[in-house]
């Protein structure tokens, strides 16, 4: 898939900044039992930036559905809609310059009002919603604003110690401009006591870093009577300028 | 007081989870009609320049039992050594190949399948050719922050050998893991999370 034929965005070619892996989770978490086995355990390999980590795949608008960002009619017999909270989710997303990265697809999927997937593997209590599917996906415009509309899910349970229960939250994946800006992570929701109380969540070491994943009500983008909104910022991995870099060895 | 340098910090990550299907491959877990089909899930087309090849990736737990909820994306230059994607400074690449593609790994079997083509060389910073190989982005229930790696192949020997990033490896012995191997058509690639195999995953 090629860009945007219409694409007017100056390339940028620099290094992504290091991760900051203090602020990530670490591999291995042992109070969220299924990182036991599922972590590397010995030293990552650092290298700087080549060109295969610095460029990524661009997804241009024309693949998107006129009901992508709309989880509350997207799986929804005609006429239909999904159960639940209604809200809008926006924000922008920014790299770690503070500045707006446009055209980034984010795809985004979570359980329904009652904190039930649809997915074979999930067995929980809460019933499927016949008009809720689960899944959206949206992409940023030139300032890196995205937003999109969908119900708020639920908290549930899940096989970890005898009485886990994750918070209400909302996955998201996103593509950067380069393959080392790709990230998943989970948006959580403002005053949620279950945050502080979960495994997955307290891998996080830094509150500040929680507090980072955690969307605020915005009464001000709120439609009235209609929706709800939370405002949720992503931050993408910064780069460094290219203007001085050497090419080859020895310049 | 110095002025701020005013940086933000990076959104921490958090795992895919289990269903993480129904957001990146709703029409594998029976999530049809919201996207006409999975993205990423096919990678070439009969205008595709290069050799065609297919990819047998599995991804196997501290105790060798493959993950059968895991997801592998790859990304990869065209046949020439080109990367389709702005940062590319060096030319067009292939229009018919996107070079990124998306497999969730068999909920039975463990097994991600790819029909891909070889790609060609890509110069590392100081201008020296890497050998080909093709990035692969894995993430699942239980891994916190995608793993990062690269898949080589088995029958470029003399380009791996002069590979700069093969040759950052300190302990030679685990230099295999990044090599698949070539079974006819087809190169096959264990990932292996943990032990004495642990694949060598990559902070760049």
């Amino acid at each position: 898939m090629p860009a945007d034929p219409g694409s007017n965005l100056t390339p940028e070619t620099g290094a992504f900044f290091q991760r900051d892996r203090t602020w990530h989770p670490p591999a291995l978490t042992p109070n969220y039992k299924s990182s036991v086995l599922r972590s590397p355990q010995k030293a990552l390999l650092s290298f700087d930036n080549t060109l295969s980590e610095i460029a990524g795949p661009v997804f241009g608008h024309a693949m998107l559905g006129e009901l992508d960002a709309d989880l509350i009619h997207n799986f929804a017999r005609p006429g239909e809609s999904a159960i639940g909270e209604r809200i809008i989710v926006h924000g922008r997303v920014l790299d770690e310059r503070g500045v707006g990265v446009p055209g980034v697809l984010i795809e985004f999927w979570q359980a329904n009002a009652g904190g039930r997937y649809r997915h074979k593997k999930d067995g929980y209590l809460a019933p499927l919603d016949p008009n809720f599917g689960g899944c959206g996906r949206t992409i940023t415009g030139e300032d890196g604003f995205y937003a999109f509309r969908t119900v708020k899910p639920g908290p549930y349970p899940w096989p970890n110690g005898p009485n886990d229960w994750r918070p209400a939250h909302i996955h998201f994946s996103v593509f950067g401009h380069g393959f080392a800006q790709r990230l998943i992570t989970q948006m959580y929701f403002e005053g949620d006591p279950l945050i502080w109380k979960c495994p997955i969540v307290r891998g996080i070491a830094d509150r500040a870093a929680i507090e980072a994943l955690t969307a605020l009500l915005d009464t001000q983008a709120t439609i009235p009577m209609d929706a709800l909104a939370y405002k949720f910022d992503i931050v993408l991995r910064g780069r460094r300028s290219s203007l001085f870099e050497n090419r080859l060895e020895g310049n | 007081m110095a002025q701020s340098l005013d940086r933000l910090k990076e959104s921490p990550s958090q795992t895919a989870g289990p269903y993480v299907h129904i957001g990146l491959t709703p029409n594998f877990c029976g999530i049809a009609g919201v996207y006409a089909s999975d993205l990423g899930a096919a990678m070439v087309n009969d205008k595709t320049k290069g050799e065609r090849i297919g990819l047998r990736v599995r991804v196997l737990d501290g105790t060798g039992t493959p993950l059968k909820d895991a997801l592998v994306e790859i990304w990869q230059a065209d046949a020439a050594g080109l990367y389709n994607s702005p940062a590319e400074m060096r030319g067009a690449a292939d229009p018919n190949f996107l070079g990124w593609g998306r497999c969730p790994t068999d909920m039975e079997t463990g097994l991600c399948a790819f029909e891909t083509i070889k790609p060609g060389r890509v110069p590392f910073r100081d201008g020296r050719l890497m050998a080909p190989h093709i990035t692969l982005w894995i993430v699942a229930r239980g891994i916190n922050l995608g793993l990062h790696t690269r898949l080589y192949f088995s029958d470029e020997e003399k380009a791996n050998a002069e590979d700069p990033i093969l040759a950052r490896i300190e302990h030679r012995v685990r230099v295999p893991t990044l090599i698949a191997e070539r079974q006819s058509d087809t190169y096959v690639f264990d990932v292996h999370l943990q032990g004495e195999k642990e694949t060598v995953f990559f902070d760049s």
